[in-house]
């Protein structure tokens, strides 16, 4: 992965911002408000319907609002002309909709070439794109969308999106459309990427579990754009606010959180506990990781490996349970359902 | 060879002696029909352009040049001979209008075609309305618009053979002059050589296009 500099995110607020198609019918979304910090990776999660899309479309005025204050950087975003509010803006969603007449060059091109950047600029930031999204060699860059898979596509659309370095991000369920092992693959490159660029970041999706994996903080919404709970992922599956919440979470909530925590965060064993079945696990594994190893090791603590790969302790049920907290663990049994 | 048959013999002296006017009228026929075609893609691709996404305009647009072209093409050119007399001018205006249809019909089918996902991607980069129109819906709708000059001229070929009716340019002239004088020496001379020059005309402007598309359609866009 290519070390890049990157303009970092700017904060977000979204103030009483309503959307009404027709005022006989209930709003898409009902004066929606929320405070997004510079860098914060924000998850909107809900079902189909809910106006999770229309909410982020409006911060770029793909969709306008009909009510309410949108301010970027400090900036009121409904009083700047939408064509050069959207250049500092990177937008990815489900069909990518890469321009099927350009090349991938071309494609990742088109915003530098709106903003004037010179051809030398240009050329460089799209070879620096196609390696940061590990598309270079293969000639990509002179290939034309149609004759790339669509795990490959998408990474073009999020190239694209990156393409003049823009502090803010919206994402409308990027990943949903490839088959489960590219999406995760996927998400965890762009998380990868994330913790190197700090973009703030608005991310639309219906599935919890890649809200969990990837989101700051996540927004639960129900119909209307109303939020239900915006909390980190921990606390949301600690302290699901209600029903709706912990209908959301599913099945697991306690196996969700363990994967949100490392290893090194738990209390080890000494080295000695170890049993000594050949299974083991790092300190930057998750904790549901850890489990899995304990597991097939008949239950018993397995050895925790630094990066090192030296033994640096042991891990059991016990001690993964413990870094779980009290929270979870005292959730009623048919709250964690 | 002698009798009642046709002398194939007859038709070579007939077109060596008559080569220099057939060589003209054929050109004619060609300029009256690129200059026509032109005027209606501007015309057409301008209304299409106009119309795509608003579905009254683009209904109305569409019955308007269908409407024109069921108006037969020997009365749509006696129609004209008051206001714009004879010759070129009905010639051409004819041609236009007729042309219309296919052209502004393939316009509407390519632009609509264009997936809303890229549309939105082309706004939410920054294109302005005018930008997202230019550099990327109508690149990606050419090839169906293209289709569409491309049927529009055949068409025209065709009809400008009539327009010999209004004393206009082209090969129509040998084909109504064959009719009117049915019995005489050259008169299936003058008729099949004017028949036989359209199809030709036709066909090397069709060829015509088949290159153009190829050049000017973008390679992610072929199949």
């Amino acid at each position: 992965m290519i070390k890049t500099t990157s303009t970092s995110g700017v904060g977000i607020t979204l103030e009483n911002v309503s959307k009404s198609y027709n005022s006989s019918a209930p709003a898409a979304v009902d004066n929606f408000s929320m405070n997004i910090n510079p860098g914060e990776f924000i998850m909107l999660v809900g079902p189909s319907g809910c106006g999770k899309t229309t909410t982020m479309k409006m911060i770029n005025r793909i969709i306008e609002p009909t009510s309410g204050k949108i301010i970027i950087d400090g900036q009121d975003v409904l009083s700047l002309n939408p064509s050069f509010l959207r250049r500092n803006i990177g937008y990815v969603i489900q069909q990518i909709g890469l321009f099927p007449h350009m090349t991938i060059a071309e494609n990742i091109s088109v915003v530098p070439n709106l903003l004037g950047w010179s051809k030398d600029k240009t050329a460089d930031r799209v070879e620096e794109l196609l390696a940061l999204v590990e598309l270079d060699g293969g000639s990509f860059a002179r290939r034309y969308p149609k004759e790339l898979s669509g795990g490959q596509q998408q990474r073009v659309g999020v190239a694209r999106a990156l393409a003049a370095d823009p502090p803010v991000m919206l994402m409308d369920e990027p990943f949903g459309a490839t088959d489960p092992i590219t999406r995760e693959k996927l998400q965890l490159e762009f998380l990868r990427l994330q913790e190197s660029m700090h973009k703030t970041i608005v991310f639309v999706t219906h599935d919890f579990d890649e809200a969990l994996k990837l989101g700051d903080r996540i927004a639960v919404l129900s119909a209307g754009s109303q939020i239900v709970q915006f909390d980190t992922p921990a606390n949301i599956l600690s302290n699901p606010a209600n029903e709706y919440v912990s209908s959301f979470i599913g099945q697991g909530a306690a196996l969700k959180s363990l994967a949100l925590i490392d290893v090194a965060q738990a209390k080890l064993l000494p080295a000695s506990a170890a049993t000594s079945s050949p299974h083991s696990v790092a300190t930057f594994d998750n904790l549901r990781t850890a489990l899995d190893r304990v597991v097939l090791a008949g239950g018993h603590p397995v050895a925790v490996l630094d990066e090192a790969e030296r033994v640096v302790g042991a891990i059991g049920i016990e001690e993964i349970s413990d870094a779980l907290g009290a929270d979870v663990r005292n959730l009623s049994p048919e709250k964690a359902v | 060879m002698s009798g009642k048959g046709y002398d194939l013999g007859l038709i070579w002296a007939f077109l060596a002696n008559k080569s220099e006017e057939i060589l003209e009228l054929t050109g004619q026929h060609i300029v009256v029909v690129i200059i026509s075609v032109l005027i209606a893609a501007v015309m057409g691709v301008g209304a299409g352009i106009l119309v795509w996404n608003k579905p009254t305009g683009r209904g109305f647009v569409i019955a308007v040049a269908g409407v024109i072209l069921t108006i037969p093409s020997m009365a749509m050119l006696a129609l004209m001979i008051p206001s714009l007399g004879l010759g070129w001018v009905p010639t051409v205006v004819a041609l236009s209008l007729y042309s219309l249809l296919p052209i502004v019909r393939n316009t509407i089918v390519g632009l609509r075609e264009v997936s809303p996902a890229v549309l939105e991607s082309a706004a939410a980069m920054g294109m302005t309305p005018l930008k997202v129109m230019f550099a990327v819906q109508i690149p990606i709708a050419w090839p169906v618009i293209l289709t569409g000059l491309r049927v529009a001229t055949q068409l025209a070929v065709g009809i400008a053979a009539i327009a010999a009716y209004v004393a206009g340019p082209g090969m129509g002239t040998y084909i109504f002059k064959g009719l009117s004088m049915l019995g005489a020496k050259n008169a299936l001379n003058f008729a099949l050589t004017g028949t036989i020059c359209v199809i030709l005309i036709a066909l090397v402007l069709d060829a015509f296009f088949i290159l153009i598309t190829r050049i000017t359609t973008s390679r992610g866009l072929r199949d």
